[in-house]
């Protein structure tokens, strides 16, 4: 048993116990606490810390259990095992539709009846159109001699001694590998080839391939052996055709009538009508339809092997049912593959393995770690917040060269190399990576909205020019979705940070402004009466009375506005960029990284857990007063 | 001197429905320096639109206030004013509401707290300068409204009912407190009430307004205020003669709502 596989069955063991233990502690506080026998009371919904747990351990356990990873930890060669029967499974799968296993018809009987149907409903629409009797002497022979034809398939007189030897040939064959099955005799190739699989091949979910293909237990090398045998007698069953002599030349002969009939100079309605006698030519013409009795003895045979399979399957099978649920493990052409939630349901210990990939600096996701730090001159980021222009305001102009080539420095030019980051500097790590990326889009976005949006807000709750102006702009805006106007902010600001902060800041202004514009109305006359017989000037009201009366609705917007940025800001990285958390999932999801969409989407969770509880905190040390003036 | 002189003064509003309401009709009335003045009337005659008008809130569409001279337009910080509610900022601390109005002023820091110190000793606050003022109780909220008003230094103090929301016992000692700082400070005191025993024992002059419009009904003089300063106010209260002011008043109110009541009937 691997480390990792002890791992995943020791934490789902921990989960069990602790989701059942917490259960029991919980049923029996509620047993301490029958002294309280008010419903409806809400102190009852306080604490709880363990249901907190046993909710994580539910979250937990679902997530292992139908990932099937306690599956791989606790079977670990059941997938191998079930690769084989899969390989079984799908050899033997063309030869068991045509019988009514798994359908309900035979698929003769179903196909008498179907295309029986259609040429009865031919002939009576050759019946209704308005042909005229030249026309008609032409269709209606036709029309009988293909029933004939398609009706004599089921008559045993009608089927060559030949294909009943062939059919005959085949049962015995299915029937030799069943009881090559049910002995349970493997050769000594096969024997000495599961030793060399167990010593060479990676196990299941380790390197690139999902399930390892070939046998690693005797009970797959069963069906390993006869897997291949049984696919060839499918393939030469797929062959024999209910086709005499007769027949062939019948069919051959209708079709030429027809096809002169289509491309003849008859009318359009005529040649309309032959194509569609063509169409039901063609489906019947390959002699799938067999006399009743004649496939018996391979039916007999297929559910005689299906038995001996199922039986020998053993415990495998409960395995497969109750040990991963939700989907089942199919076997491809050349390789096995979970299906269901197997699949779309990473495993909790591969994601983890993903996680600790994509953390990885050195290899992190499409040429960027998810979250790091560089070492970068702090004359860059002098670069980014000093505006060039800063050194043409400086008196004086730049230097020219003179004869010799020299150029002299000035103080001019002094300013702009330290305006353009053109001066040595110490390095000082900055964080990086698409997380930070992400958070930093937020961040920025949110800090324009409100360092615009509040003033504005406060403007608009407290003047009516200001309201009536300013509101048909953001009324207008605001109800369009932030995705709405992605195509057009990215073509304008490029897709790169600053059409991604725009759009973000357009989201979290339209919010502050509302906001603060809410906080304002709501002052109270009499603290704005009380600030001015205070001797207060108008900004100071603003600033000491209005603003911190508006404090509550401006951080409900500031809250409100992340989730609404965090949401906007992975579309827009979905739409176009090359990093971020959204530009990660995206990627993934066109590789069909399953794990790495998962990935994103916890690290997305539990960033947006993380702002919150920041606002939770923030609200409780700034606003303490709220709703208790 | 620093008088209080209401000229002739006329407040109408304008409904929304274009209806004229006439709140105060030639008011005129000179209050001197270190007066004691309470104004009682039944509710709709004009009181507090009378106190937004010395305040400065509201601008007379006649007539005019003028305090020491000077023709009142617009809030200012001579004339203080004590809500209801209090009105406390309630994002402050009690030492931040008190100094408000100094640091709007941007006096010296040191200097603000040796006065705030000052003030919460003589409204009864000492040691709750750092206590936010939401977890006071109504009493001592209306305790640190005052400290706050009276702490700029007014010339006059306009109290808006600012007794109405207490219970019985905190407002016969906050009803103590006003007399003691009226005494102490010599500031002139104008108070809005409802209860006629408030009226009659923070009132050494005694409007009574009636209604519709607005208008001066009735002046008293009255001696409780000093008494109140020496003797127990309960003691006042049961005094006879108090007894027989308050009848009558009473008497004049309850007839004045009767009428309207008619009025609108």
């Amino acid at each position: 048993m691997s480390l990792r596989a002890l791992l995943v069955g020791g934490v789902f063991l921990v989960l069990l116990f602790a989701l059942i233990a917490t259960t029991i502690y919980g049923r029996r506080l509620v047993r301490h606490e029958k002294t309280d026998t008010v419903f409806g009371n809400p102190e009852k919904a306080l604490g709880g810390w363990h249901w907190v747990i046993s909710g994580v351990a539910t979250i937990l356990l679902f997530w292992l259990y139908f990932s099937w990873d306690a599956a791989r930890a606790f079977f670990p060669n059941a997938a191998n095992e079930l690769c084989q029967v899969a390989k079984v499974e799908s050899a033997v799968i063309p030869m068991r539709t045509v019988f009514p296993f798994e359908s309900r018809l035979l698929r003769g009987t179903n196909m008498l009846a179907r295309e029986g149907a259609q040429l009865e409903r031919l002939e009576a629409v050759a019946k209704n159109t308005n042909f005229d009797a030249a026309e008609l002497a032409q269709i209606q022979p036709l029309i009988n001699r293909l029933r004939t034809v398609f009706i004599g398939l089921a008559s045993p007189d009608n089927m060559p001694d030949s294909i009943a030897d062939d059919i005959q040939n085949i049962a015995s064959r299915i029937d030799a590998l069943t009881k090559q099955l049910d002995s349970e005799n493997l050769s000594a190739e096969s024997l000495s080839a599961i030793e060399e699989a167990r010593a060479t091949q990676p196990g299941w979910g380790v390197g690139t391939t999902e399930i390892p293909v070939l046998p690693i237990t005797e009970r797959g090398a069963w069906y390993n052996e006869v897997a291949k045998p049984l696919s060839d007698i499918s393939d030469d069953y797929i062959k024999i055709r209910n086709k005499s002599p007769e027949f062939i030349a019948e069919t051959e002969a209708l079709s030429d009538e027809i096809k002169a009939l289509s491309t003849g100079a008859s009318s359009d309605a005529v040649k309309n009508f032959a194509k569609q006698l063509s169409k039901l030519l063609k489906r019947v013409d390959d002699g799938v339809i067999f006399p009743p009795g004649a496939l018996k003895p391979v039916e007999t045979s297929l559910a005689q092997f299906h038995d001996v399979q199922l039986a020998k399957q053993g415990s495998l099978r409960h395995i497969d049912t109750f040990a991963m649920p939700g989907g089942r493990i199919l076997s491809g052409n050349t390789a096995c593959s979970e299906q269901g939630s197997g699949r779309w349901l990473p495993k909790p210990s591969d994601t983890l393995a993903s996680l600790a990939q994509l953390g990885n600096p050195d290899i992190g996701f499409k040429g960027a770690p998810l979250l790091w730090f560089k070492q970068k001159p702090i004359a860059e980021m002098v670069a980014f917040f000093v505006p060039d222009w800063v050194a043409d305001l400086v008196p004086g102009a730049y230097p020219r060269h003179d004869s010799d080539g020299n150029i002299a420095i000035n103080f001019k030019t002094k300013v702009l190399n330290v305006a353009t980051g053109n001066f040595s500097s110490p390095s000082v790590p900055v964080p990086m990576g698409h997380v930070w990326d992400s958070i930093l889009r937020v961040v920025a976005g949110l800090f324009f909205g409100i360092l615009l949006g509040v003033p504005l807000g406060l403007l608009m709750g407290l003047s009516r020019f200001a309201k009536g102006f300013f509101d048909p702009l953001i009324e207008l805006y605001r109800p369009v979705p932030p995705l709405a106007w992605a195509p057009l902010i990215l073509t304008i600001f490029g897709i790169q940070d600053d059409g991604k902060i725009f759009l973000l800041f357009m989201v979290a202004f339209a919010i502050m402004v509302i906001s603060a514009r809410t906080g304002a109305t709501g002052t109270q006359l009499s603290k704005i009466h009380a600030a001015h017989s205070l001797g207060a000037s108008r900004w100071q009201i603003v600033r000491n009375v209005i603003l911190p009366n508006s404090l509550p609705e401006i951080l409900t917007g500031i809250r409100i506005a992340i989730g609404v940025c965090w949401g906007t800001l992975v579309a827009a990285e979905m739409l176009a960029g090359t990093t971020g958390i959204g530009f990660v999932e995206n990627v993934a999801r066109k590789q069909s990284q399953y794990e790495i969409i998962w990935i994103t989407i916890i690290i997305l969770g539990l960033l947006g857990l993380l702002f919150d509880i920041i606002m939770r905190w923030v609200i409780t040390k700034t606003i303490p007063w709220r709703g208790k003036g | 001197m620093s008088d209080l002189i209401a000229d002739n003064v006329n407040m109408t509003f304008t409904t929304p429905n274009g209806e004229a309401v006439h709140a105060l009709k030639d008011v005129s009335f000179t209050l001197k320096q270190g007066e004691l003045l309470s104004v009682l009337g039944p509710s709709g005659c004009g009181k507090t639109t009378l106190l937004n008008l010395i305040a400065g809130f509201l601008r007379p569409t006649g007539g005019k206030f003028t305090l020491a001279g000077q023709e009142i337009d617009g809030p200012g910080v001579e004339r203080g004013m004590v809500f209801q509610q209090g009105a406390l900022f309630e994002w402050l601390t009690v030492a931040q509401n008190v100094d408000f109005g100094l640091r709007m002023k941007k006096n010296s820091k040191a200097d603000n707290r040796r006065k705030v110190e000052e003030w919460l000793d003589i409204v009864g606050l000492q040691g709750f300068g750092d206590t936010p003022t939401y977890q006071l109780s109504g009493g001592m909220q209306q305790r640190v409204a005052l400290a706050r008003c009276l702490i700029n230094d007014p010339d006059l103090i306009l109290m808006d009912e600012p007794l109405g929301a207490l219970d019985a016992l905190t407002r016969e000692k906050m009803q103590s407190l006003v007399l003691k700082i009226w005494k102490e400070t010599g500031k002139t005191i104008m108070i809005i009430t409802h209860s006629v025993e408030e009226a009659l024992l923070l009132g050494e002059r005694l409007f009574v307004m009636a209604p519709r419009p607005g208008r001066l009904h009735k002046e008293y003089e009255l001696p409780f205020a000093e008494w109140g300063l020496q003797q127990d106010l309960r003691e006042v209260k049961n005094n006879n003669e108090f007894s027989q002011v308050r009848e009558e008043i009473l008497t004049m109110i309850w007839n004045m709502e009767e009428e309207i009541m008619g009025k609108t009937a």
